[in-house]
């Protein structure tokens, strides 16, 4: 890494966190102007967007190679007060907690404050949603049965494809003022398109004309600061200011444009809602090569001045932490990562081996830039060579959480499975924390996470909750009155049912709610196919519509069927009255049989088809409850199988259950073995992992923690290779490694000021070690180290 | 038919190529002082009592050493990580205690990999008749083989039996054509000195057929299971060989034209 790059990391490594009320005080004053309410819904958002553009600061830092800040300056994040409001409580919890904390001067107060606050309290969408979700929706909610992703952010959570790479923003305006005339003229025919779509299409033209315009606001100041710049940076300032003039306005031609033109809308897309950040450029490696290719052959760009670029644009992510929640205190998600995964190999649109040499030079980007976003994974291929995965373990090997592996073959089968082209298939990938895509033709929405072991325990209490005290689940018989063991699992199956019922009304509601009142024109005009079919991505206009719910605790439900089938209905070591006292006193009394429970039960992760195969039931009721329901917008409903870190809130709505977890304590993650369950190691937990029909989700998570020594020779990277290779044969979807000692994760808990740097894989994501909460790191230590035997 | 074992490990990646699955047969001819796995050394399962201190309260535990299997389940236990064998050439290990110790069900085990077209390995003291040495070098892929010292009254002492047989073996177990590694466990304070190694690289440099040692340098692993399996504990005057020594040793038999690994 270069000087240069050097400082800029220097300079994002340690830019502080703060909150910005420019953003909200720009949103309020725009909405407060005169005659905005009586625009359509989604020209208010256009124009609003265009309001912020036009006025928002110009950030240019010291050095750098691309543009753009979302706030005035790095890290300085913005709020949404048009979603939901942050008090002034939630800005001294911010401003004064331990962890990820967000500074917020007296400025910024007084801009909440006078500002902020008044306009919007009782017209956020979160106060709206409120008011009209059902009770029993409340219920479930304040219970822990599951989360709601849209309450706080915006439906989001989409890739860009390769359209920026073809087309200028000139370029889309003119497919919109065609669409425009389209409809028009179908209009005059006597076929009448309603009016929306003309709207919406004139929507669509504002954003983009207000992308070029702040382009061009860049590309001022940068003249302006080459005045008096020394002749160096001089003539590069001059030249960023030529490719501001340029793009996004018209298509790139050079590497460097394209990574101008990308940053502009990325910037565009989280600013004008929160999408919950996932939002990234997919398949770099792909979309860049054949500018990379041009320039070197005609000797434009080298090798090293692409790094350069390339590392320049790896900051920006860095300099742009995930808004923060309302309400602070939430445990759901206590790390503030943005989650933005660069794709790097898989296969071409052809379905050709698509590594190429940009994607090892990514590879080494990943390698030196050493920081938390963007986030990286590798998708391999059978067709893939094993070199390339090699050059992944040799970072995944540096302790710092990334690359992620990811099981191409199987994203492609899962895409086309729910109906995607096949080519759409392979221009796909996952997203977030690892969840399939077809990118830049798909709204795929997560709707929140739903709690598997909470149904447990209500289904155990015949649909009552213990921590609540109400009846939220049907009456599905008293257990200690079961005869066998099918009883339970019936019972489960209903309040499953039950439960995704509801949780699905409540997220079309939601849903419906985003669509009249909260269009997003500019990410519509970058997701095929909402321009041609006039239609906000919000509203259905995406080619592809999914909306996915996450299981949480898969291996904790299963240890707890597997626990109550063996000891109570197979072995009748205790009865069901016996095995809910246990429960209910937590273990005190019941220390012998916890330990029975822990260390003599069939657990999975253990390649033990005792409790595989009531993890293949318990997948099956819940894919069946969920797959195909469908939502307004006209997308269908599918799981995926990822916590983030809400196995850790889920958990602690929970008492005590069969399969030995003490009430509070956290769920499994992901599709990993509880922690400390799995005895056998990687091969036996891969292959319970693979009883799962990864092929049916869009995307399941499974954590494996190595030690370095593992990874040190030449065989033991071959070995842990064939280890993926395997796993993905059987299609596993996605595995990551966490390489770190339990050793040095202790030191860092006592000594957190020398660790730094110590970035581990939580769950699909990296963080800071230092950043989790004490209960997640005390979780990651305890997983299960794997030490070559 | 059934094995005694004591134990399956998975994932096993320095028993030979590739991933594998190595399963410990219960049961040695040898009493090793420096063994890792005292509780392989006597035949047939065993039952102790442990006392176990769990969430504050005093648990006494049973815990049984070593279990009775039917050799075809066996097999299909085993074969449960047929794919990573598969995808990366590795295979089953059959060790111990002393796999010959129970040659029958070894032979059986050995026979049904070869008809499923499985890798495997068999690590051996080589303590036992010329008929089974033959019979094993004839149905297995690899065999790993121990060789502690080239002095019969040293070996005598410090593993029970004397080493005729199990040079003899050696010699067999060379000019059949299996491939093999001769593996020498070295500890300071029983064989790490030239006088040990001299004699021991003369032997094996005659022999036809063998291309590769590994030295296994002694760690005091094993020494907290001794007092739990009520066993005399003789480790005492044992020490790890220092790196320097290992890297002598290592040049000793490199320099005969024998690959040779440390570890392994």
């Amino acid at each position: 890494m270069n000087e240069r790059i050097e400082k800029l990391r220097e300079q994002s490594l340690t830019a502080v966190n703060s909150l910005s009320a420019e953003r909200g005080v720009l949103v309020t004053e725009f909405f407060k102007q005169p005659g905005i309410s009586q625009l359509p819904p989604t020209m208010q958002r256009a124009k609003c967007f265009e309001y912020i553009l036009v006025n928002k600061s110009i950030c240019i830092n010291d050095g750098e190679l691309i543009v753009g800040e979302r706030g005035p300056w790095p890290k300085a994040t913005p709020t949404y007060p048009e979603i939901c409001i942050h008090t002034m409580d939630d800005l001294d919890i911010l401003n004064s907690r331990e962890k990820v904390s967000f500074a917020v001067d007296e400025e910024t107060r007084n801009a909440f404050r006078d500002e902020i606050i008044p306009f919007w309290e009782g017209k956020s969408n979160r106060e709206r949603i409120m008011k009209i979700l059902p009770g029993d929706w409340k219920d479930a909610y304040a219970a822990g049965v599951f989360t709601e992703f849209q309450e706080q952010r915006a439906p989001g959570h989409t890739v860009l494809g390769d359209k920026i790479y073809r087309q200028g923003m000139l370029d889309i305006i003119a497919d919109i003022r065609s669409g425009i005339d389209r409809l028009k003229t179908s209009n005059e025919a006597g076929t009448p398109m309603e009016s929306p779509g003309i709207e919406e299409l004139e929507a669509m033209e504002v954003t983009a004309r207000a992308m070029i315009l702040f382009a061009e606001r860049h590309a001022d100041t940068l003249e302006t600061l080459a005045v008096d710049a020394g002749p160096v940076r001089r003539k590069e300032l001059l030249e960023m200011a030529a490719i501001c003039r340029k793009v996004p306005a018209q298509k790139p031609d050079t590497f460097h444009e394209a990574l101008q033109y990308y940053w502009f809308v990325h910037l565009g897309v989280i600013i004008e809602l929160n999408p919950w950040d996932s939002f990234n450029p997919g398949r770099l490696d792909q979309h860049l090569f054949p500018f990379y290719q041009r320039e070197l052959d005609n000797g434009t760009l080298d090798k090293e001045k692409a790094r350069e670029i390339l590392q320049s644009f790896w900051i920006k992510f860095n300099n742009h932490p995930s808004p923060p929640k309302v309400g602070v205190t939430a445990q759901e998600s206590s790390t503030y990562t943005d989650f933005s995964l660069i794709n790097v190999g898989g296969l071409t649109e052809d379905g050709d081996d698509a590594v190429n040499e940009l994607s090892y030079l990514i590879l080494e980007v990943i390698k030196e830039m050493r920081i938390l976003q963007p986030s990286s994974m590798v998708q391999i291929s059978k067709k893939n060579p094993d070199d390339f995965v090699m050059k992944a373990l040799d970072i995944i090997k540096t302790g710092f959480g990334q690359p992620s592996c990811f099981n191409t073959d199987a994203i492609i089968q899962q895409l086309t499975r729910q109906g995607k082209s096949i080519k759409d298939a392979r221009r796909g990938g996952a997203s977030g924390c690892v969840e399939t895509g077809a990118f830049g033709t798909e709204c795929y929405i997560l709707t929140g996470y739903f709690n598997f072991s909470k149904v447990l325990e209500i289904t155990l209490n015949n649909g009552l909750d213990l921590r609540t005290g109400k009846q939220i689940g049907p009456e599905t018989g008293d257990p200690a009155k079961f005869k066998d063991f099918d009883q339970v699992m019936d019972a489960f199956r209903r309040q499953i049912d039950h439960f995704i019922s509801i949780k699905v009304k409540g997220s079309n509601i939601i849903e419906e709610v985003f669509a009249e009142k909260l269009p997003v024109p500019f990410l519509s005009i970058l997701i095929d196919d909402c321009i041609t079919n006039a239609k906000d991505y919000n509203s259905g206009g995406a080619r592809y519509n999914t909306n996915y719910i996450q299981g949480v605790g898969t291996a904790s439900v299963t240890d707890s069927l597997a626990a109550l089938k063996y000891h109570v209905f197979d072995h009748g070591n205790k009865t069901m009255p016996e095995m809910m006292e246990a429960l209910s006193s937590d273990f005190k009394g019941y220390e012998a049989f916890r330990y029975e429970l822990l260390n003599n039960t069939p657990k999975y992760g253990n390649d033990d088809d005792y409790a595989d195969e009531l993890l293949k039931q318990v997948f099956e009721y819940y894919f069946s409850s969920v797959e195909g329901r469908k939502s307004p917008r006209g997308a269908t409903y599918r799981i995926n199988l990822l916590p983030t870190t809400s196995h850790i809130y889920f958990g602690s709505v929970i008492g005590a259950m069969p399969d030995g977890r003490k009430s509070g304590e956290p769920l499994s993650e992901g599709i990993s073995p509880v922690q400390g369950a799995d005895r056998y190691g990687p091969t036996a937990i891969l292959n319970s992992a693979a009883k799962i029909d990864h092929l049916k989700t869009g995307g399941t998570l499974l954590n494996q923690k190595f030690t370095p020594s593992f990874l040190e020779t030449e065989e033991g990277m071959d070995k842990v290779t064939r280890l993926i290779r395997s796993y993905f044969k059987m299609n596993g979807h996605h595995i990551q490694f966490n390489v770190v000692t339990a050793e040095t994760l202790l030191e860092a808990q006592k000594e957190p000021e020398k660790h730094s740097d110590l970035i581990v894989r939580v769950a699909g994501y990296s963080d800071y070690f230092n950043d989790l909460g004490k209960d997640l790191q005390d979780e990651i230590i305890r997983r299960t180290e794997h030490e070559a035997f | 038919m059934k094995v005694c074992i004591f134990d399956i490990k998975r994932f096993a990646i320095h028993d030979g190529p590739g991933i594998r699955t190595t399963v410990f047969f219960k049961g040695c001819p040898l009493e090793c002082w420096w063994c890792h796995n005292p509780e392989s050394i006597s035949a047939g399962p065993e039952l102790f009592t442990e006392d176990v201190i769990f969430d504050g309260v005093l648990l006494e535990k049973q815990v049984e050493v070593g279990r009775w299997e039917d050799v075809d389940i066996l097999m299909n236990e085993l074969e449960r990580d047929r794919v990573f064998m598969d995808e990366s050439n590795g295979g089953i290990s059959f060790s111990g205690g002393e796999p010959l110790h129970q040659p029958d069900a070894l032979f059986r085990m050995l026979k049904l990999s070869r008809e499923r077209n499985i890798h495997t390995t068999v690590d051996t003291s080589g303590y036992t008749t010329p008929e089974r040495m033959e019979k094993v070098c004839e149905l297995s892929d690899l065999i790993y083989y121990d060789l502690k010292s080239m002095n019969s009254e040293k070996h005598k002492t410090y593993t029970g039996v004397p080493n005729r047989k199990i040079l003899e073996n050696l010699e067999r177990t060379a000019e059949s054509g299996t491939e093999v590694v001769v593996r020498i466990p070295v500890v300071s304070g029983f064989n790490d000195l030239d006088q040990d190694l001299v004699p021991m690289r003369d032997f094996l440099r005659g022999l036809n057929g063998l291309k590769a040692v590994d030295i296994l340098p002694y760690h005091p692993f094993g020494t907290h299971k001794y007092k739990r399996f009520n066993k005399e504990n003789k480790q005492n005057g044992f020490k790890t060989p220092s790196e320097k020594r290992i890297a002598e040793i290592k040049q000793l038999f490199s320099d005969s034209g024998f690959r040779t690994r440390v570890g392994g």
